[in-house]
């Protein structure tokens, strides 16, 4: 458990380097998520078997802001889902990793093991998240559902569709975690489409809702294993780009990649 | 000469008739009683899309999501990972019209065992008017990799593609009427996914027809003596049957109930293309390029020209 800033610090640095071998990608969600990822897949809360991908009772993570999928790929291969040297296969033609998850749910011998959901076009893996724990607790399957989600991604309508069935159907095994990291392609979120509070507008929907620094391992771990027999949604106050100075809290990093020389102060400053 | 393999209905001119939109609800009960397994979401069109029956029968394998397309084909999705078989009901505006990029995304892109059901396709919606007239759905869906996409022409043939939907892997579109049609087939009429019924043998053109335009396309045959396919799978579609009849008869007519472009006449045309074949003199009736409005199923047919009578006249212009 001592470990995780480690392992997050090495997601990091997997993040980077994929982005950069890439030449394109979006490392500023990524960077910010590795803390979070970090715990998921490492402190054991979670059933999940990298020797057991499809195993039917494993708890599902899904990943509804797609874009994030390189700190996904590198706690994958960290966690042995997949050799780590696929990571640098990133964005290439023909690779499992693809610039934005997919998962082919009738060629499963086809998917990169340990990814749970196809993701991109915003808002969707919210609803396929709540289908899914729906699915569960309809055939009373003691599996949890954890789904990101971005705080950009909530402009879309869908997530709110998907938000009020939560609700309606208490969805007690799903929790969602939003990135609170206030950028979007366009901007500081709180420019380009204000959330306002956001705390409030979930709570209104019935959800329990627990606001964490999504940099504090203990806060990440108390959030996600605090009983609820309500849906759950943690927001996860995050520094987009966390980890590499000139990248942090600047929008401008939510979609590029850098350059090679760019990429080694990162690591130096990762290190 | 009606073809005498298919136990089909001699009198379906002068009989009962029923909708496609019946049929589906019906073998859906059905499912719920045979199958575990099948789920039904619906955005608050339980009744008028006929899935109120297994809401009533099976409410704990029942979903409302209020009017909320994206996120009933999203939630679809995900109930189709955790193993089971949603079957999703809306109107063919909304679905695939509103959620066509789900559709595509979540659904055909992760190959998941999605059933989509769209009622109230076509200009036979009616009095309603052209913001409910799903002109555009066939294009939508049949253009998604991975999704096949049905038309089935009556009741007892919408209730036996519903059944083969259940029992096929991967995501089917079942377009749907909500205007009564004809009953053509009968519960002993065979049914197989892919395989178009040659319906009437005829000597002077073949007509291919789906949905409500069979029974326009059996009335025109008994005039100009023509074959009659029901094209019941759109996609995948099998041009075989459809070019042997033409090999016979030498000429083709396509009628369909929505637009011109993109539709069962353009996958004919494509299919016609991609097998190296030459297509034989053709006429192609559809909506061109419009938008329909309110009326009675009968007024607007007339109106958009997808009558059997129409037929006859383009049979007649042929030079």
């Amino acid at each position: 458990m001592s470990d995780l800033p480690q392992i997050a610090n090495n997601l990091r640095q997997l993040v980077v380097k994929m982005i950069t071998q890439a030449g394109s990608g979006h490392p500023g969600g990524s960077l910010g998520l590795a803390d979070i990822f970090a715990t998921l897949y490492f402190s054991d809360l979670f059933n999940l078997d990298p020797n057991k991908p499809n195993d039917p009772n494993r708890d599902r993570i899904i990943v509804s802001n797609g874009h994030v999928c390189p700190v996904w790929y590198a706690a994958l291969a960290a966690k042995g889902y997949f050799p780590e040297p696929e990571l640098e296969t990133l964005r290439q033609f023909n690779s499992r990793l693809q610039g934005h998850p997919h998962k082919d749910f009738s060629h499963p011998e086809n998917n990169l093991p340990g990814v749970e959901n196809t993701a991109g076009p915003l808002g969707q893996g919210m609803s396929f998240a709540a289908g899914l724990a729906l699915g569960f607790k309809t055939q009373k399957l003691p599996i949890k559902t954890i789904c990101f989600t971005g705080d950009g991604e909530l402009n879309e309508g869908q997530s709110w569709e998907a938000l009020m069935f939560v609700s309606k159907y208490k969805l007690s095994n799903l929790t969602y975690i939003i990135d609170r990291n206030d950028i979007q392609i366009d901007g500081f979120t709180h420019d380009v489409m204000p959330l306002n509070s956001l705390k409030e507008k979930l709570n209104a929907f019935d959800f329990l809702t627990i606001e964490i620094d999504g940099h504090n391992f203990q806060s990440i771990q108390s959030a996600l294993t605090h009983n609820s027999t309500k849906p759950k949604a943690i927001i996860a106050q995050t520094i987009p780009g966390k980890g590499v100075s000139f990248m942090e809290n600047k929008f401008e990093w939510h979609g590029k990649a850098p350059t090679p020389e760019q990429l080694k102060v990162a690591l130096k400053e990762l290190a | 000469m009606i073809n005498p393999d298919l136990n089909l209905n001699l009198k379906w001119e002068s009989g009962d008739k029923s909708s496609t939109r019946a049929g589906f609800g019906d073998a859906l009960t059905q499912l719920g009683k045979t199958n575990s397994q099948v789920v039904v979401v619906t955005a608050d069109l339980k009744d008028s899309t006929k899935v109120n029956k297994f809401a009533d029968t099976y409410p704990d394998r029942f979903f409302d999501v209020g009017v909320a397309e994206q996120n009933m084909m999203g939630v679809s999705g995900g109930l189709a990972a955790a193993g089971l078989i949603p079957f999703c009901s809306s109107y063919a505006m909304f679905s695939p019209g509103r959620n066509w990029e789900q559709l595509r995304n979540t659904v055909c892109y992760s190959n998941l065992n999605v059933k989509i059901a769209s009622t109230h396709a076509g200009l036979s919606v009616g009095p309603d008017g052209a913001t409910h007239q799903a002109l555009e759905d066939i294009t939508l869906t049949r253009s998604i990799p991975n999704l096949m996409v049905i038309s089935p022409t009556d009741y007892h043939q919408a209730y036996r593609a519903t059944i083969a939907a259940a029992r096929h892997k991967g995501p089917v579109y079942l377009r749907l009427s909500r205007e009564n049609s004809y009953a053509i087939t009968t519960s002993s009429t065979p049914f197989e996914l892919n395989q178009p019924q040659l319906l009437r043998f005829g000597n002077k053109a073949t007509i291919v027809a789906s949905g409500l335009m069979v029974g326009e396309a059996l009335k025109a045959a008994e005039e100009i003596d023509a074959e009659v396919i029901n094209l019941h799978t759109i996609k995948p579609l099998d041009i075989t049957t459809i070019n042997q009849s033409v090999t016979k008869t030498g000429k083709l007519i396509i009628i369909e109930e929505h637009q011109r472009a993109g539709g069962v006449g353009s996958a004919i045309f494509e299919a016609y293309v991609q097998a190296g074949l030459t297509l034989p003199p053709t006429k192609h009736l559809a909506v061109s390029d419009q938008f329909g409005q309110s009326g009675t199923p009968d007024e607007l047919l007339e109106a958009y020209g997808l009558t059997w009578t129409h037929i006859v006249t383009a049979f007649e212009s042929f030079a």
